[in-house]
């Protein structure tokens, strides 16, 4: 077993909209190689922890750190920060007007100065690993949810971030499409990526967690093994979420 | 509950309050010296430019003479209460004749929108008129609305020159503003339309209430910028006769060969867009904010 190395370190993160405390003091660890599932009841803050993460909202207390180093820093440069983090939305937001190879080359080539060329051959390989080597010239409307939603993973994965976050990203999907989110998930957890998944499948996050966090209205009530949060959860809150998601499973 | 932004502690909804941390104190500390040291380069360095163009035009040759010419100040006491009364013309045109523009930009718009077949010989009317009326210069039109309809002698037609500059503003701008409220109504997506008629709602019913709302909602920044244009284009009236600002600032000037007046008609019509431009930048903040950037 290698050292464990914690690639991102969220301490003590509070986040107020208005008068409405969304996130409370959360803490979480996440290391090299590790997947972390974020479950909850919607509204419990999973989206806004993950924007927290990418800088896409400013935290009004605590800290995150990246390889160690603060990106919570009022000095930090977030655009610096975010070329080493990859975010996959629930939306896909994929540019419309781009090819599908448009939107993987735009950040490799304008944010990080690869060359063109080399910034599409890597796509097209990235392409052709999640089986999508035919839509390299399609327009986003022309595909299907699931492919989308590949698109927009692969995109994530096109800049070699450190980091992979992804936010409910099958939610939109419908079930025969979900699988095939769900094997490239698999994959990159198998590939080493180290991940935070924000989600609402729960078979996923037995799969691949290494460790399943439950928010429960902006407090990171329990976290564990997924063996333990799914078998024995230690709050009455959790068992009573996952009751709740397995009745509406058994519907 | 005392506020999260200031305040130093929040009431939890169960159990968990808030504590302002030295290290959030440290880092709102941070962000206000950074926030001022960008404000006083802001202002350094807009004295700097305003310096160096004061300069630059003071130091210039012939500035004695325009000084003179443009900026004196008993011409301009002199010339303001009759530029004022114009200027009070000009706002009742424009006060006129923005709603009308909106009502033809609207319906010329709509009648575009019109794919039924029997509506072919109104929607190519639609088509030749903003073709035309953008096509031809704003003031040729004031021109042959002015001296061309009473010529006409027409029953009823008004020959009152105010009147007719209100007519020539609304066709021309009528133009315009009706490919405004078109490309606003292009921009809303097909699938609203396709969620509208799916629930029964007629064409006409899924533009009154589901098209339109949007629609209006995109455009209303590039109306307001042209309401601006049309603001000043109340000047163009003076052409044919009317006496606004301009005309009682060309009177002045004529008797004096002093264009201190033309300094006064600007100076009112730029204090008369620039509210409607700080709307403008207002309404596009909010709309902006709401989508949650
Ligand atoms: N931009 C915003 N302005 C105000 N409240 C927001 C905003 N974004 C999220 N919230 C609120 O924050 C809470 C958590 O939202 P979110 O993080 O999206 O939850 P989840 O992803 O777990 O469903 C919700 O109560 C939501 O209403
Ligand atoms: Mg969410």
């Amino acid at each position: 077993m290698s050292e464990r190395v914690a690639v991102l370190e969220i301490e003590g993160v509070w986040k107020h909209y208005h008068r409405q405390n969304v996130l409370r003091g959360i803490d979480l660890s996440v290391d090299s190689h590790e997947v972390v599932c974020l479950i909850g009841a919607s509204g419990s803050g999973k989206s806004t922890l993950l924007r927290c993460v990418n800088l896409l909202e400013t935290i009004d207390d605590g800290a995150i750190h990246l390889d160690g180093t603060e990106i919570t820093d009022v000095r930090a440069n977030p655009d610096d920060v975010r070329k080493r983090i990859g975010m996959v939305f629930q939306a896909y937001n994929l540019f419309p007007y781009m090819t599908v190879l448009e939107n993987i080359t735009l950040a490799p080539r304008k944010a990080h100065g690869v060359a063109r060329a080399r910034a599409e051959e890597e796509a097209r390989d990235l392409l052709a690993r999640f089986g999508l080597a035919d839509k390299a010239t399609a327009y986003p409307d022309r595909l299907s949810g699931g492919q989308q939603q590949r698109v927009a993973i692969i995109r994530a994965l096109a800049t070699r971030p450190r980091l992979l976050l992804l936010d409910e990203v099958t939610s939109a999907l419908d079930p025969a499409l979900v699988a095939e989110v769900l094997e490239i998930i698999r994959e990159l957890k198998e590939s080493g990526m180290t991940m935070v998944l924000a989600t609402h499948e729960m078979g996923l996050a037995r799969d691949i967690a290494d460790k399943v966090c439950f928010l429960d209205g902006g407090v990171l009530l329990e976290q564990g093994t997924a063996e333990q949060i799914f078998t024995d959860p230690r709050e009455p809150r959790t068992r009573e979420f996952l009751q709740r998601v397995l009745d509406a499973r058994r519907i | 509950m005392s506020d999260p932004v200031s305040g130093a502690v929040t009431a939890p909804v169960d159990g968990k309050a808030w504590v302002k941390s030295d290290r959030q104190r440290e880092r709102e500390r941070l962000r206000r010296r950074r926030d001022l040291r960008s404000s006083s380069i802001a202002t350094a360095s807009t004295i700097v430019f305003f310096v160096l163009v004061v300069w630059l035009f003071t130091a210039s040759p012939g500035w004695p003479r325009v000084k003179e010419t443009f900026f004196d100040l008993g011409q301009f006491a002199g010339a303001f209460p009759d530029v004022l009364r114009g200027f009070l013309l000009n706002i009742k045109i424009f006060l006129i004749a923005e709603p009308l523009i909106l009502v033809v930009g609207l319906l010329v718009a709509l009648v575009r929108n019109l794919h039924a077949p029997v509506f072919f010989p109104l929607r190519s009317l639609a088509v030749l008129y903003t073709d035309i009326f953008r096509g031809v210069p704003t003031i040729l039109v004031i021109y042959l609305v002015g001296f061309g309809l009473p010529a006409l002698q027409l029953q009823g037609m008004p020959s009152d020159f105010a009147t007719l500059g209100i007519i020539a503003l609304t066709l021309s701008y009528g133009g315009y503003v009706a490919e405004v409220f078109r490309s606003g109504i292009d921009s809303v997506h097909p699938s609203q339309r396709a969620a509208a008629r799916s629930l029964g709602l007629t064409h006409g019913q899924s533009m009154r209430f589901v098209v339109l709302p949007q629609a209006v909602r995109r455009v209303v920044p590039p109306l307001l910028n042209d309401f601006v244009s049309l603001q000043k284009d109340t000047a163009l009236v003076a052409t044919i006769g009317p006496l606004e600002a301009l005309r009682q600032a060309q009177i002045h000037a004529a008797d004096t060969f002093n264009y201190t007046p033309y300094l006064a008609a600007a100076l009112l019509f730029i204090l008369l867009t620039i509210p409607m431009a700080r709307f403008t930048d207002y309404l596009a903040a909010r709309s902006q904010r709401r989508r949650g950037m």
